[in-house]
């Protein structure tokens, strides 16, 4: 008896899938699933299904091709076994020699952006230029407008680029500042518990 | 605790630990003016020099702390000189010292968190480059009416309408004519009326014909005289006027 054809097609989402891998292969910065939703002229919800997928196909320990969510949006790179040879081929002069100073910048910036660099020179109690100038030049931060008033100075924010050399997916993935160093009062303390035990 | 607060210091006006000073100048007891602000710069130093390894720690709490005294000196030393500042208490200023330590040390601490970060990932390798440039959206143009494009196109051909060159075409006759030509009006006549001379000349020639009048007056070779403003200008020989009775008035 004949049995209608039954026509064979792959997984829809699959082959959104396939279209999403070859978009981040071209792609030299994280795409977000918005632009990848409007290159693909897809929605959202499939395009994160595709991602899930890609996700899990490229993983470490299963590709040397490695998909991650970085800088507010996905891209490929390198798997960490393939460091080593990586670093015996290509060199990373982004983060290559950063001074504390520049880190210093850098977290300003990252924290308290836009900022201007009399606002980093108040904060660090030296001059910023140079600091600045060698971050604008490595594309870890951009300027941002200017401060209000006239004469205003410009204003720097951190890149994408800043993102993705420290892995972050956003810059709401820095640790909270609240965390981090003492407060004014328990250094206004230990100030004062030097200087009064010093003078009883 | 680095060594800052216990750097021993013999100053003429004080002599004891750096914290101890702190203390005395933020309780009043010490004027910050008397305070030879170089010669604990130069304690510090010392002292720096004797360790064989730098302790930046103590630099940076070091140079916060006599910036801060520098700053209550400068204060001290010129009352009127900022306003916002000079109202500022002892109390005060520590606090403000306490926050802006507060603030750098945040900072710092987001610095070692990003280097420590930086360290994790150093076996990331990525590519960094420009993105390909995003296709131009393509412009189409929605259907036209042929009468009207040719409506547009005969516009197009239509020769613009000529450009007056007319404020370009000004002459000025040169001085001179009118310098030769006055002479020899003179040589015939002792004097003569200007605007009857020149009332036949256009605008231009009669500004120009003025002006070797003017000339004429300067080099000495006639006399002007107008007996009120906007009356003929009556020319004459220089020679033949001396002793006139007519005012002379020079251009």
């Amino acid at each position: 008896m004949d049995r209608p054809l039954r026509l064979i097609t792959a997984n829809p989402v699959d082959q959104l899938a396939r279209t999403v891998e070859a978009l981040l292969v071209v792609a030299s910065a994280p795409l977000s699933v918005e632009e990848l939703a409007q290159a693909t002229d897809d929605d959202a919800v499939r395009i994160e299904t595709a991602l899930g997928l890609l996700s899990d196909r490229y993983r470490e320990g299963r590709s040397g091709i490695v998909l991650e969510h970085v800088a507010g949006g996905y891209a490929f790179r390198a798997s960490r076994e393939a460091a080593a040879a990586c670093g015996r081929l290509f060199e990373r002069p982004v983060e290559r020699g950063l001074s504390q100073a520049a880190l210093e910048t850098l977290a300003i910036v990252g924290y308290l952006g836009p900022c201007s660099r009399p606002e980093i020179a108040r904060l660090r109690g030296v001059a910023a230029d140079s600091a600045v100038a060698g971050l604008l030049e490595r594309g870890l931060i951009a300027e941002a407008g200017r401060d209000d008033g006239p004469g205003g100075a410009v204003r720097y924010r951190t890149t994408p680029l800043f993102e993705r050399v420290f892995g972050l997916e956003n810059i709401a993935a820095l640790p909270r500042l609240d965390d981090l160093g003492e407060s004014a009062a328990e250094i206004r303390e230990r100030l004062h518990s030097v200087a009064v035990g010093k003078t009883a | 605790m680095t060594a800052v607060f216990d750097l021993p210091l013999d100053l003429d006006a004080f002599e004891g630990p750096f914290d101890l000073l702190l203390t005395l100048v933020l309780k009043e007891e010490l004027e910050p003016a008397e305070v030879d602000i170089a010669a604990i710069v130069t304690a510090f130093v010392e002292r720096l020099a004797e360790k064989d390894q730098l302790d930046l720690e103590a630099c940076g709490e070091f140079l916060v702390l006599i910036a801060s005294l520098l700053e209550l000196k400068a204060r001290a030393l010129f009352p009127d000189e900022d306003a916002e500042l000079s109202e500022l208490e002892p109390e005060e200023a520590a606090e403000e010292l306490a926050r802006r330590l507060a603030e750098y040390r945040q900072m710092k601490d987001a610095a070692a968190w990003l280097t420590e970060r930086l360290a994790g990932e150093r076996e990331r390798y990525f590519r960094v480059g420009p993105s390909p440039l995003a296709p131009r959206p393509e412009r189409t143009m929605a259907a036209q009416d042929p009468q009207q494009l040719a409506v547009a196109l005969r516009a197009l051909a239509e020769p613009p309408p000529p450009v007056s060159l007319s404020h370009m075409g000004l002459r000025f006759p040169p001085v001179a004519q009118f310098l030769e030509r006055f002479r020899a009006v003179l040589s015939r006549r002792r004097r003569f009326d200007f605007d009857a001379e020149v009332g036949g000349l256009n605008r231009v020639e009669q500004a120009v014909a003025f002006l070797a009048l003017l000339e004429l007056r300067k080099m000495g070779e006639v006399a002007l005289a107008q007996a009120e403003p906007f009356a003929p200008i009556r020319v004459s020989r220089a020679d033949s006027e001396r002793g006139a009775e007519w005012i002379v008035r020079s251009a």
